[in-house]
This record gives structure tokens, sequence and C-alpha cells, in this order.
């Protein structure tokens, strides 16, 4: 791979011990993957953030990258993703005081490095908005999969330590996503039945993931209406399988670009028993101990909806909303905390419940929107999924009605 | 004597004893780094130590989170000498860069097959490799 003199001074330790291993490990992934060269990356996002997916190896590892002087670059946008809790209302949520010192301790070695933003999965709603075909380095699966194909910037899957890597060097190999002849389809998706909600844009994502893990889609027949509707098939696609980019015809800014070279492309036909069948891994019950909203993190204007639906009433049953600092600020302003704090109602930021310390909340039997969050939590709980209307509802009322629509 | 020659990522000067398995391993969830003991169900190197060894698998797997034990592995002692892949992927040449340990891969002579666990193992930093019972 051919360097710089800037990046080989950046490898030979110029700007720090720290530095350069991370760029050590950047070049040897650049190899790996035969980069010709390495990028300038203008956004970072970074995951790996809460304590319940690091434990002491990862955070050891941040305080002694931060202890050796370790800083994101100047010109990078770098925003984090969310931590295991709220890091001011932790006790809220019923946080053990062991896990929120762990966890402070990790944002305090992130700070110590220049990363204080985000805390959300939905970096591109908290500021950090990458432009279309700009190269930049983003881990966590829904965001990076959002980046690449509702935004058209280029990324690969990072992980977290890849990405913080990128954010402290401002630099990603050139390879995969980042080269247009490996952003074309390799699948075509034809949808044959109405998709007509946000959870049902997860089904069909939570499909196409399921049965093509690495597969770039290009979907046919199918409008996405709202970018939560983005934000639901993105993080399913991603959940259930590695889909890092995919093409909605007539919608996503690349899909025109590849639209008259389908023929060869493997197809996959989805019609409404199919997505009836995804739906089935999560079955509904009408008990539950706790609805979730806000996998990806809820919008500004979701959670202006979540609100009308609950309009002024109190809830029968546990619901919590996540979102991201940024938004949580702005519902303040609207006095929609308060609106929810007076419905019973928990509005977390910072965190979700997917990493969460799900041993310390003691919840068994959890109500989603969201086909990630189901897909993850079902390792540890029982999971059901329903739209999001229907979750409001069976928060208003302490139970699920089985035969709502 | 056996020699092989691999491609270096991480350069080490180190002699071991090897403990080689045919199936990729999971550093996050597979291994314990307090003790450096295999502890994946059912691993063809469950219940051994790691820590000291010349450890040689084909390439690794599982959660990009590996990277982080393999170097608290490192910090804490308990890690293998040397590792020597088939083929290396991101999550172990990351946890190898960071906690400093030699590790080699693409070699001329495929290291599963050719070593044996218990074989003697010297490292040159060049990458070549000299293996004898």
């Amino acid at each position: 791979m051919e360097l710089t003199k800037e990046e080989e001074a950046l490898l030979n330790g110029g700007r720090g011990e720290a530095a350069a291993k991370l760029m050590r490990l950047l070049v040897v992934l650049g190899e790996l993957y035969e980069a010709d060269r390495m990028l300038k990356v203008s956004s970072v996002h970074v995951s790996g953030v809460s304590y319940q997916n690091l434990g002491d190896a990862g955070l050891s590892l941040l305080e002694d990258l931060a202890s050796k002087g370790a800083k994101v670059r100047r010109n990078v946008r770098v925003t984090l993703n969310p931590a295991g809790m709220d890091l001011e209302g932790w006790r809220l949520m019923g946080v053990s005081a062991g896990f929120a010192e762990r966890q402070l301790r990790v944002y305090e070695a992130f700070k110590q490095m220049g990363l204080r933003e985000g805390l959300t999965c939905t970096p591109y709603e908290a500021g950090n908005l990458p432009a279309f075909g700009e190269h930049v380095a983003w881990a966590e699966s829904s965001a990076l999969a959002y980046a690449n194909s509702v935004l058209g910037a280029r990324t690969n899957r990072e992980s977290g330590i890849t990405a913080l890597a990128s954010a402290i060097t401002g630099r990603t190999p050139n390879y995969g996503l980042h080269l247009e002849e490996n952003r074309r389809p390799t699948l075509l998706v034809k949808v044959e039945a109405e998709v007509k909600s946000e959870v049902e844009l997860g089904a069909l994502g939570y499909l196409t993931g399921l049965s093509y893990g690495e597969a770039i889609p290009y979907y046919q027949g199918v409008r996405v209406k709202s970018l939560e509707g983005f934000k639901a098939l993105s993080s399913a696609a991603a959940s259930s399988g590695a889909i890092a980019l995919y093409h909605v015809e007539g919608q996503t800014p690349e899909a025109e670009r590849f639209k008259e070279n389908l023929r060869g492309l493997e197809r996959f036909k989805v019609e409404r028993d199919d997505l009836k069948k995804a739906f089935e891994k999560f079955p509904l019950d009408v008990g539950f101990d706790l609805v979730f909203l806000g996998c990806p993190h809820l919008s500004l204007e979701k959670l202006v909806w979540v609100a009308e639906k609950i309009g002024g009433r109190r809830v029968k049953g546990k619901l919590w909303l996540c979102t991201s600092r940024a938004v949580y600020q702005r519902a303040l302003e609207l006095g929609l905390t308060e609106a929810f704090k007076r419905a019973g109602a928990l509005l977390l930021r910072d965190t979700c419940l997917v990493v969460a310390p799900l041993r310390e909340l003691d919840f068994k039997k959890v109500l989603t929107d969201s086909f990630k969050a189901a897909h993850y939590l079902s390792g540890s709980l029982e999971a059901s999924l329903a739209s999001t209307s229907q979750c409001v509802r069976a928060a208003l009322e302490g139970r699920v009605s089985l035969d709502q629509a | 004597m056996i020699r092989l020659k691999g491609r270096v990522i991480v350069p080490g000067r180190v002699e071991g004893e090897a403990l080689v398995s045919a199936q990729p391993l999971s550093f996050y969830g597979g291994v314990n780094p307090e003790t450096g003991v295999v502890v994946e169900r059912g691993h063809q190197l469950e219940g051994l130590n790691l820590t000291g060894k010349i450890l040689v698998f084909p390439y690794g797997k599982g959660s990009t989170v590996g990277s982080y034990v393999l170097y608290a592995m490192a910090k804490r002692g308990t890690a293998p000498k040397a590792i020597l892949n088939r083929r290396v992927e991101p999550v172990v040449a990351a946890g190898c860069i960071l906690g400093g340990i030699p590790l080699l891969d693409r070699f001329n002579l495929d290291p599963v097959e050719t070593l044996k666990t218990g074989f003697k193992v010297r490292l040159s930093e060049d990458g070549r490799v000299e293996a004898w019972p």
C-alpha cells in the first residue's frame, strides 16, 4: 500500500505511540484487503461504548490509549454509539452503581481522546451527517447501513476499534464499499406485498438479512415513506445479516445508476406471507414487563407523534423511550420530557435497551416495534413485535389487545 | 527441522511450544482473559491454557470485541507468546497489534497442517519459523 509522507510519519510515531499503533492497525487491514492507499475521512462514528459490551478488557484499552495521548484528528466529525445507561438518569433505569462507575470511566476515557458527542445509534440526527459520496468510517451496523444506503456516503463495516483508529488518524484504507465497483447490487428483491408501516419495513429488512447475509439488495416494489422507515429497514437488515448497503428503486441516491443493470441478479420474492413469517419469530402475547421504543433512537418527529398518541393520559404499563442527547435537548425545549414524565413514561438519552446491562434490569418480556431490538434481546429474554401505535396502545392499556391490526 | 516462512504482521523473536487447533477461534466468549484458558464448549482446545504458547489456528471468528480480549490477555500476561494463522482476519490482527503479540500468516506451508501440538517453535523477526518435535 502506498502511504503519503504524512502517513509514514504517523506510522513511525510522529504523533505519539498510540496514534502509531492505530495507524499500524489500519495499514495491516489495508494490506489484508489489498487497498492501494489510505483515504482521508471527514466523519467517524465509533461503537463499543457500552461497558456491557466492552468489559474490563475494553475499558483498560481505552484508558491506556487515552493516557498515551491519543487524540481525535482535527477536522474529523466524531460521534459515539450509545452507552449502557443514561449517563445522567441511570438510577431511573435501575442500573447498579458498580456498572455506572465503570460506564462513566469509559466515557471519561473517550472524552480525554476528544470523543464526547453523540452517544446515539442515529448520529445522522445528532450533527454527524455525511454528504453524498463522502468517505467516512462508521461502526454500528444500523447507522452505517443508513449512511451508505440513504445518504450515499461510503463506509465499510467498521468495528469499534477500527473506527477509533480512523478518528485518531483521520484515515481509512481504500477498499470494499469505498470503491464504486463494489456498490453494485448483488440481489434483486421483488416486493409483492404492500408494505404499510415502519415495522413491516423492518420485517422486509429482517427477511433479507436472514436469507442473504452479506448481499447488496436492490428493492423493487416498495416505497419507504419516512426516514423512520429507512431506519427500520437499515437496522433490521443489518442485525439478521451483515447488510451494509442496499438500494431502493426510485428512492435511494445510488439506485438510479444501477437501474439498467439488474439482469442476471439473483432474485428474492417477498410476499405478504413471508412478512408474516418474520413476525412469527417474535409472537405477540397479552402480557409484557416493558414496552420499548427507540431502536434505532427516536427522531424528534417520532417523539412528538408518540406524545400525541398518549394525549395526556397515563400509561398503565412500563414505557421506555430512547433517543439521542441532541433530540432529548430539543424535546426538553418543547416540553415533551415533562409530558412523558406526567404520562409515567421514561424518556432516556445516551442509551438503549440492547446495550444495557439486562441482567441488572430484570425484564423478562419486552414489547417493541424494532426487529433489531427483538433480534438481540431475544438472546436473553422474550421479545414480541408490534407496530409503534400498537406498542403505545399496549403501554396505555397495560396489556396487548391481540385482536387489533 | 521444519522450516516455514510467513508474512509478518507483528514481528517478534520468540521461542515456545506449539498449541495447534484445526478449528477457528473466538477470543470474545471463547477464551477467559484472566486465565488464558479456552472456554468455548466443544472446541478442540476447550480447557487448554494458551498462555505462553505459540498458538496456531486457521483464523479468528466471532465478535469484534475479541480484539479487546487479546489486548487484555497481553496486559495481564495470559496471552500466547505468538500467533500463527493460515489467514489473519481483522479481530485477531487488531488484538495482536494493540497487545504487541507477534503475529504471522500466509505461510509457504500451512502451519495448521505442518505443526503439531508440543513441537518446539522458534520465530524470527523476518517471518521465518523453525519447528521440531
